[in-house]
């Protein structure tokens, strides 16, 4: 219902009569669910059966209502944020996840959408976005047998192919590669990097980090200028909790918005108003194949923050999305949105297609200084801590400095010979975002 | 309030790690260090005491009164300040302010532990109840009403019986004794229960400085380990017989979570707390307004406060005006959110505003 009410006061601002309508509609029948007599019917179009199984919220729709209303969600995202262009090329990141793969799908459908759009125009004045798709091999995390990775490579490569024309290309990458180096010695670092980490939660960010530095990089490198994930409202919800608990409630609310735009790929989450238990109730309506990687038990405070979120969710339906929706209430980040483009190439047609009228006003923009792992935001606190250093002594410690203070905790090693360890493994990156950080705070001090 | 539920293991053959001569006692919570008996006491007023300072939490010759249930950690605030004002010469005239909510069997028994408390630390006690205030006692109310939705009248109550007690005194501040663990746990709830409003002031170490009288949590950044541990070795004298009327249910998992991350991870707690404080709340979002009741005159965001519409349910023998789901199906309402979260739900006011 939460869902539905904010997609309804979006969709006021649309002259599309029949999207307000159907949006109407749908919030009408939440409101009097409780007095639907035909218990089978569909509560939308009221004509087809409804979804059996556990009742709640998803029941209530037939399948094509459901779906039709999880793509509804899904193109409202893409089309108020502006995070897909006619011009664009989009790189979506796939883990065989439910998630990633509605992503992919609804990703693909928008482009097949526009592709038919484009062939039926007579000035062909619309192009069509591109899309490739990108998997990420951390066997070096999580050691796997050979045949079970390359069964799901294989898989992958099936899933991608059979999504029908235009031809996505797909990369599959393993992670050792944010190393410049070849294979094995990019390996044998990672090893070194990971082995330097004692805490269990420690390992788990810092693997999240390191995937988004691949993901970058294959973007930036095969020419995409948009990275797609699959967040949904679940994930961020732990997440929201997660942060909070490590204390990194002030760069919390950059990491749950639409868009991300701190990084060189603009990143952005077109899923992020869909529950879990939706998306993998469409994958299993629709025949969406999905792979399923072990990796392992999660013993730190990442799995402890997933069970209690699930415990909740179990308690009160609404419990994921009051989440999200009281973290989006905190205040984003001035790259929380698309850059603007001042392109004179845009065509006046596309540019009457995108609706930015979501977007927030611009407020003043301040340097930002960001953590060199975790690439947060640092807040005042943070920065304090370079006055407070009068000489480097050596360059861990400035490293530790530039760090924020969850990452300070949790990632790099006290020890002294194993943050050696841990400095030679870290990759460019990192290590080059740690130097601007020092380069620009010592500008601060001046 | 939760008693000493673990016993503190003693280690044999380890020295205290800060003063190395004695031998450790315990390992303390917030660290995880072998410390000694003294040493932990030394450590634990110190950081109270640097608290208060850094935060100016009180200035010489005011009065304060320390909210007092019998409970942990009422009575280690009461005796912590007493040290503290005798040692580091404070200044300050402290009072108990006790709440007598008239449950039979449960509260009668608490406040005598607070009259002991009296005695023994020579501090003025004041006990104002339901009774006197509002006409009815939380007995009265549960055989009312039933055992469903009791904690919306008591925590309403009690936080203005607190206030009008403290008017009595006439105080200049009030303390309570909510520790790092309460706060983290409100900051936690607010996310879950989408209370933007109170998340960006649950964190405040003095909250309703702009109301008459201020409240002040000196015990912000203590962890609730320690406060059982230290009313243990110094065997103080404190109550910890949970509410009878109180459900369990909704507090439980939250609460549940809290220890399982500080058994994971200790400075969690802490890191809740920073979070909470550097959340930064959009100024777009809506904030309640206040203003005073006009049938009671205390601080109220509506025409009537809380207390004065439960009062009236009672009193016309309607006790569900003033609670429940006026709004039918909307279950994310934040009246309706509140009424089904129980007890916690109106604990965490208490770390709030003085706005209903």
């Amino acid at each position: 219902m939460a869902c539905n009410a904010s997609s309804c006061q979006s969709n006021c601002h649309r002259s599309d009569e029949q999207v307000q309508e159907e949006e109407v509609d749908s919030s009408t029948n939440s409101i009097t669910g409780n007095d639907n007599k035909n218990q089978n019917v569909c509560a939308k179009c009221k004509f087809n059966e409804s979804i059996s199984g556990c009742g709640g919220e998803d029941g209530r729709f037939c399948a094509d209502c459901f779906r039709g209303n999880l793509y509804g969600k899904f193109r409202l995202a893409v089309t108020s944020n502006a995070m897909i262009c006619p011009t664009d090329n989009v790189l979506v990141a796939f883990s065989g996840g439910p998630s990633s793969r509605v992503a992919l799908q609804f990703v693909h459908e928008m482009q097949d959408k526009s592709q038919k759009n484009f062939e039926a125009n007579r000035d062909r004045s619309l192009p069509v976005f591109g899309v490739g798709v990108a998997f990420i091999d951390e066997s070096a995390f999580f050691p796997a047998p050979c045949l079970e990775i390359d069964k799901v490579i294989q898989d992958i490569r099936l899933i991608v192919s059979g999504l029908g024309p235009p031809r996505k290309e797909l990369h599959v990458v393993p992670i050792e590669n944010i190393y410049s180096s070849n294979s094995i010695n990019g390996r044998d670092r990672l090893k070194i990097l990971l082995d330097a980490v004692s805490d269990a939660t420690g390992k788990e960010d810092l693997l999240l980090h390191l995937r988004m530095l691949s993901l970058q990089k294959i973007a930036s490198e095969k020419g995409f200028n948009r990275l797609v994930l699959g967040s949904c409202t679940s994930r961020i919800a732990c997440h929201v909790i997660s942060a909070t608990v490590k204390g990194q409630g002030y760069s919390m609310p950059a990491d749950i918005q639409h868009v991300d735009a701190r990084w060189e790929i603009p990143v952005v989450l077109p899923l992020r108003d869909c529950l879990a238990q939706e998306l993998y109730r469409l994958c299993h309506l629709d025949g969406l194949k999905t792979v399923e990687l072990h990796k392992g038990p999660h013993s730190g405070i990442n799995g402890l923050v997933s069970s209690f979120v699930t415990l909740l969710q179990e308690e009160n339906p609404s419990r994921e999305c009051t989440i999200v929706r009281t973290a989006g209430k905190l205040t984003p980040f001035h790259f929380n949105r698309i850059p603007e483009k001042n392109d004179s190439n845009i065509t006046l047609a596309t540019q009457r297609r995108q609706k930015r009228y979501n977007l927030k006003p611009n407020e003043s923009i301040s340097s930002v200084t960001f953590c060199p792992i975790c690439n947060s935001p640092l807040n005042q606190s943070d920065l304090l801590r370079w006055s407070k250093l009068g000489n480097f002594q050596t360059s861990s410690d400035s490293f530790d400095a530039a760090c924020c203070s969850s990452c300070r905790f949790q990632i790099l090693p006290k020890d002294s010979s194993l943050m050696e360890h841990f400095s030679k493994g870290l990759p460019l990156p990192m290590v080059a975002r740690a130097k601007q950080s020092s380069y620009s705070n010592l500008c601060l001090l001046r | 309030m939760e008693g000493a539920d673990s016993k503190p293991v003693k280690v044999r053959g380890r020295q205290c790690c800060i003063c190395d001569k004695r031998r450790a006692a315990l390992k303390r919570p917030k660290t995880l260090e072998q410390i000694c008996r003294e040493c932990f006491y030394e450590v634990f007023e110190e950081e109270i005491h640097q608290v208060i300072v850094q935060n100016q939490l009180f200035k010489p010759g005011e009065r304060i009164a320390i909210g007092a249930s019998g409970g942990k950690d009422s009575t280690v605030l009461a005796y912590v300040l007493s040290e503290l004002n005798r040692r580091h010469n404070y200044g300050l005239d402290l009072f108990l302010l006790s709440v007598d909510e008239g449950i039979t069997g449960y509260r009668d028994d608490s406040l005598e532990t607070v009259k002991r408390n009296e005695i023994q630390y020579r501090l003025p006690l004041k006990i104002v109840s339901y009774k006197d205030l509002y006409g009815w006692t939380m007995d009265e109310i549960v055989k009312m009403i039933g055992l469903k939705n009791n904690c919306t009248f008591c925590g309403v109550f009690r936080r203005q019986a607190l206030d009008r007690g403290a008017a009595l005194l006439k105080v200049d501040k009030l303390a309570t004794g909510h520790n790092a663990d309460d706060i983290a746990e409100t900051v936690l709830l607010n996310i879950l229960r989408g209370d933007i409003a109170r998340l960006s002031r649950c964190t405040s170490i003095v909250t309703g400085e702009d109301g008459p009288i201020p409240r002040c949590k000196p015990f912000k950044y203590t962890y609730e380990k320690e406060i059982v541990m230290y009313a243990y070795f110094k065997r103080l004298d404190y109550f910890s017989t949970e509410c009878i009327y109180s459900p369990n249910a909704y507090r439980g998992f939250a609460r549940e979570f809290i220890k399982d991350l500080e058994r994971m991870r200790p400075r969690a707690i802490l890191d809740i707390i920073q979070s909470g404080e550097d959340f930064r709340i959009s100024t777009s979002t809506k904030m309640p307004e206040q203003g005073t009741c006009e049938r009671c005159g205390y601080i109220s965001s509506q025409k009537w406060c809380k207390a004065c519409v439960l009062l009236e349910g009672l009193n016309r023998g309607l006790p569900k005006l003033g609670i429940g789901r006026s709004r039918g199906l909307n279950n994310d309402h934040t009246k309706g959110a509140k009424e089904s979260n129980g007890t916690k739900s109106f604990e965490s006011k208490q770390c709030g505003t003085l706005d209903f």
